[in-house]
């Protein structure tokens, strides 16, 4: 399965995903990408790219070709199990509506 | 692009999710089926504003030695910094549409692509690092902030981030000029003169008339673009005559008034020939602007490959390291 903007082999640096953690308490959250010959370099690059106003206090970043994805061609299918299952969401149940801190 | 309700049927299933997803303003994703020319469209739109972006770099890039003071010099590396970071997510958004950027470098080289008209002109005085900030990177955030909603994705997301950054590059130009404007009176001159050469080419930046612009309706209608180039145009005259009227310098043109009726600045025609001159490539500086790009490419290519050497090579002593243990 092919990833988003992997450009396989034929560039001199390979692609990277970056992702930020804008502060303590927050996930990492997908920044965008960038090229960059190993790990080591993808985090400085990283760095002067993502977060020149201190928009992060932590990166990680991975190799988009390490990236597994779910087949958007299946995408119905394969996000249906929730459908009709309203039960698992609290609004689901409005007996409760009017009792106090339920 | 809305769905007619006797089209639906000739559709292909991927056709019609592609045209639901348009229509409900929601957003095509890049493994999301496209047709060719949206994808097309997209590839060329994102990788000419990369481009642009990159180019972008040059007419600021001539004065950063000789910027007036300390931190003058200091403010003006930082938004040269960050045009080579907005050219970095744009081309990896162009990228997620499978062009890599190899390919992409090429096409700017070659003159395949184009970038913006505007950076083939050239900065003779200190006075344009301040035009370019307010009328330059000013109709730049006219431009970008509708296509932070554009409906492809990655396209949006790379604008998002790139408008965050802008409004900080057309308030360090608007501060310039105001304080040339409140110095000698050769200062405010060299503001004037400034503005003088930049205006019109500015104005030209959101494109050629809407009569004229046949890629424009297509593209409002796959919701790429949310406005027309005139509309935008407009928009833009409106802010900046009230902008102007603070700095206390005079637009360069005698039509210029507002017009109570329609509610909007009335302005003159726009010198089209120039626009498409440069576009041709005879404007002030496109072959300079091309060559110094390609050399800088080039100089570069010896620190790729050493790093992608080293980087092969920890690889290989990591790889033998696991297989031994």
């Amino acid at each position: 399965m092919t990833t988003p903007g992997d450009s396989g082999a034929r560039e001199t640096w390979p692609l990277w995903e970056v992702f930020i953690r804008s502060s303590r308490g927050l996930s990492h959250v997908h920044a965008g990408s960038l090229h960059a010959p190993d790990e080591t370099m993808a985090v400085r690059n990283a760095r002067d790219l993502y977060t020149r106003r201190a928009e992060g206090v932590s990166i990680w970043v991975v190799r988009a070709s390490d990236i597994t994805t779910s087949d958007p061609d299946a995408r119905g299918e394969f996000f249906e199990s929730p459908q009709g299952k309203e039960f698992r969401h609290a609004t689901y149940y409005s007996e409760s509506e009017s009792v106090p801190h339920l | 692009m809305t769905t007619v309700a006797e089209g639906v049927a000739d559709l292909t299933a991927e056709e019609a999710e592609f045209e639901r997803l348009i229509d409900a303003d929601s957003r095509v994703e890049p493994r999301d089926w496209m047709p060719d020319a949206y994808r097309k469209t997209l590839i060329r739109q994102i990788s000419q504003h990369a481009h642009s972006e990159i180019i972008g770099m040059q007419p600021e890039g001539n004065w950063i030695t000789r910027a007036p003071s300390l931190k003058r010099k200091a403010i003006l590396m930082a938004k040269v910094q960050d045009e080579a970071g907005h050219g970095l997510y744009l081309y990896s958004a162009a990228q997620t549409l499978g062009i890599d950027r190899d390919e992409m470098f090429e096409q700017l080289i070659t003159g395949k692509a184009k970038y913006s008209s505007i950076f083939n002109y050239t900065t003779p005085t200190w006075a344009d690092m301040g035009s370019i900030g307010w009328l330059v990177d000013g109709a730049a955030i006219c431009n970008q902030v509708p296509l932070c909603r554009a409906s492809y994705g990655p396209y949006g997301r790379a604008m998002t981030r790139i408008c965050k950054e802008e409004s900080f590059h057309q308030r360090q130009g608007f501060e310039i000029l105001l304080q040339l404007m409140r110095g000698t009176p050769e200062q405010q001159r060299m503001a004037q003169e400034s503005v003088n050469r930049w205006y019109a080419p500015a104005l030209m930046m959101f494109g050629p008339p809407d009569e004229d612009s046949p890629n424009s309706k297509q593209s409002m209608a796959w919701k790429i673009k949310r406005f027309s180039n005139d509309d935008l145009r407009q928009r833009f005259v409106d802010m900046l005559v009230p902008q102007a009227e603070v700095l206390g310098i005079t637009l360069p043109d005698p039509d210029l008034k507002w017009n109570e009726e329609r509610g909007h600045y009335d302005f003159g025609e726009l010198d089209w020939s120039e626009f498409y001159e440069v576009l041709a490539g005879r404007g002030q500086a496109n072959a300079v602007r091309v060559a110094k790009r390609k050399k800088a490419h080039e100089d570069g290519a010896w620190v790729r490959e050493a790093a992608r050497a080293y980087a092969d090579r920890e690889f290989a002593v990591r790889d033998g390291e696991r297989v031994a243990s």
